[in-house]
């Protein structure tokens, strides 16, 4: 449905700071992460900056999508999982005694790898989450829809089906809604775990290019499997490799630096295609 | 000739299998004619409105109607909170490995086990005598409020976990809370579940005498409060088939009106539940 009309327009975006300032907004020191006896994460630190994209690549189970859900503490709906080391976003522990987990996620918004729409309209998948963090008026809740949809270039396509369930959007446009209900609480961060991956090649590279239009405005930490897709959109890097089922962090850089001279030559041998 | 032996194994397996869907479906219209042909010659409109005199076999069943859903209310008011509570403990809050978590599903499984005369012996000793409420409506119900607790909780759970787990995480990747997810996406999509567990539930409870012999009783006079006895429609079929004599023709006609009262319930439940999910959900 809906497939040449505005299908692929991007609404305006205002423009924000300039990335790549180095100004770490996460630190991640010595983090481990284990499932049970199962170290799926050892020893990683790393900084994340603010406004850019950092791309975490590497083989499947080397603990990337471990590594996201840890800076939002969903790793704490898994049973079993246990931490280890300090994650701090603008230099608050976010396992600190009196940190507040919802409010910790309010500021760091998720995308999933399938679209995650909740099975109610399209207003209301938005409108929910707002109405949860106490933003009730109806004249605000009804701007930010709006806004956010403008954002994530959705408002041509369905703003006159806005009751409509939004399970019945196509894949991508689904994509594009989560990052609109992610966006909508306002995030500083973006994680995103392969947002495309589920997705046709045409919503994909829609995808693909409203991620890079949220640069600098977010900070967006994203695992992708597509090596060329990463070095599009990607400012920084994280090589993760796996050994012996254990994840670790084998090289984080500029994107450039990672995909043209790694230093390390597992990197090199992975972004070449030859192993992984 | 391997053709040939394969189409005679496919024709008798689908030969079988339709025979039986028959059979079953012809078991249940065989019932369902001999309670007509046995009780719609005694079904009246008086038949309802009126109390039952000589032991049932003249006058109607309305005192017996008016008891059975009293019982019927008592059980759910009290089962219902209690299962729909301990499933989402079970489902929701503690992780399925827990040693608390098997203890409870343990006892579930030994309480749906349990005969329902033994539920009524309970009941009798607890309810009646112990706490004093003696053959009463209250006491009939809160012992059917105990047997329907492993059978509301079993699929209250089930129907909760069945419930895909990406809501959760992304309800709380948005910073919702738990309660959150609950009340606006995890039970609405479970609704369905939970009423086709009711729904077994109200069955098995609308169906139940022995347990109710001990416990609501069985005067047939209509009851003053839930402190008074009360009898139950199957109860009451079971004693005008078993002890009065010629009290066969008002036996079937009140079986025919406890399946016909079944069959609404389940009509109306099974309304409601996908009214409920049109309102809440959109799939």
């Amino acid at each position: 449905m809906n497939t040449n009309r505005d299908a692929f327009t991007l609404g305006p975006l205002e423009s924000g700071p300039a990335c790549c300032v180095p100004q770490p907004i996460i630190q991640v020191k010595n983090l481990s992460l284990r499932y049970g006896d199962k170290i799926a994460l050892d020893n990683v630190t790393l900084d994340v900056f603010k406004g850019c994209i950092t791309a975490l690549i590497g083989p499947s189970g080397c603990g990337k999508t471990s590594f996201l859900s840890a800076i939002n503490r969903l790793t704490d709906l898994i049973p079993g999982c246990s931490i280890n080391g300090r994650i701090l976003i603008n230099g608050q522990d976010i396992h600190a005694a009196n940190n507040n987990v919802q409010a910790l996620r309010r500021n760091i918004g998720m995308v999933f790898q399938k679209p995650t729409p909740f099975p109610l309209s399209v207003r209301r998948n938005l409108s929910l989450p707002l109405n949860e963090h106490g933003v009730i008026k109806k004249s605000e809740v009804a701007a930010i829809i709006e806004q956010v949809l403008q954002d994530v270039g959705l408002w041509g396509e369905v703003c006159d089906r806005l009751d409509t369930p939004a399970l019945s959007l196509s894949g991508g446009q689904q994509q594009r809604l989560c990052i609109a209900r992610a966006l909508a609480l306002n995030p500083e961060i973006l994680l995103m775990d392969e947002p495309c991956s589920a997705l046709d090649p045409i919503a994909s590279g829609v995808v693909e290019d409203l991620i890079n239009r949220l640069q600098g405005r977010y900070t967006i930490v994203i695992v992708t499997h597509n090596l060329a897709q990463a070095r599009r959109i990607a400012n920084y890097a994280a090589f993760f490799w796996v050994r012996e089922r254990t994840g670790q962090l084998i090289e984080f850089g500029r994107c450039q630096h990672i995909f043209e001279s790694p230093n390390h030559e597992l990197t090199a041998a992975f972004v070449n295609g030859h192993r992984g | 000739m391997f053709e040939m032996m394969q189409r005679i194994r496919e024709l008798s397996v689908q030969s079988l299998v339709y025979l039986a869907a028959l059979l079953v479906s012809a078991i249940f219209i065989w019932i369902l004619s001999d309670l007509v042909r046995g009780g719609i010659a005694h079904l009246s409109w008086e038949f309802l409105t009126e109390s039952p005199r000589d032991a049932g076999r003249a006058g109607g069943i309305a005192s017996i109607l008016v008891s059975t859903i009293l019982i019927l209310l008592v059980a759910l008011v009290t089962a219902i909170p209690l299962a729909w509570a301990t499933a989402v403990l079970l489902a929701e809050f503690i992780p399925i490995t827990s040693l608390f978590g098997k203890v409870v599903r343990f006892s579930l499984y030994v309480l749906a086990g349990v005969p329902s005369i033994v539920f009524g012996l309970f009941g009798n000793a607890f309810f009646s005598i112990y706490l004093g409420l003696g053959f009463s409506i209250l006491s009939g119900g809160l012992t059917l409020a105990c047997m329907l607790l492993p059978i509301l909780t079993a699929t209250a759970e089930a129907g909760l976990r069945a419930v895909p787990d990406n809501y959760r995480l992304s309800s709380a990747a948005l910073g919702m809370t738990r309660t959150a997810a609950l009340i606006h996406l995890i039970v609405p999509a479970a609704a369905p579940a939970l009423v086709a567990g009711l729904l077994i539930g109200i069955g098995r409870a609308l169906a139940e005498t022995a347990a109710l012999l001990f416990t609501s009783g069985y005067v047939d006079r209509m009851p003053g409060s839930l402190l008074d006895s009360g009898r139950a429609l199957a109860l009451h079929i079971f004693d005008l088939s078993m002890n009065v004599p010629g009290g066969d023709a008002p036996a079937f006609a009140a079986a025919l009106i406890l399946v016909s009262l079944l069959l609404c319930i389940n009509i109306l439940a099974m309304k409601l539940a996908y009214d409920l999910q049109r309102r809440k959900m959109m799939i």
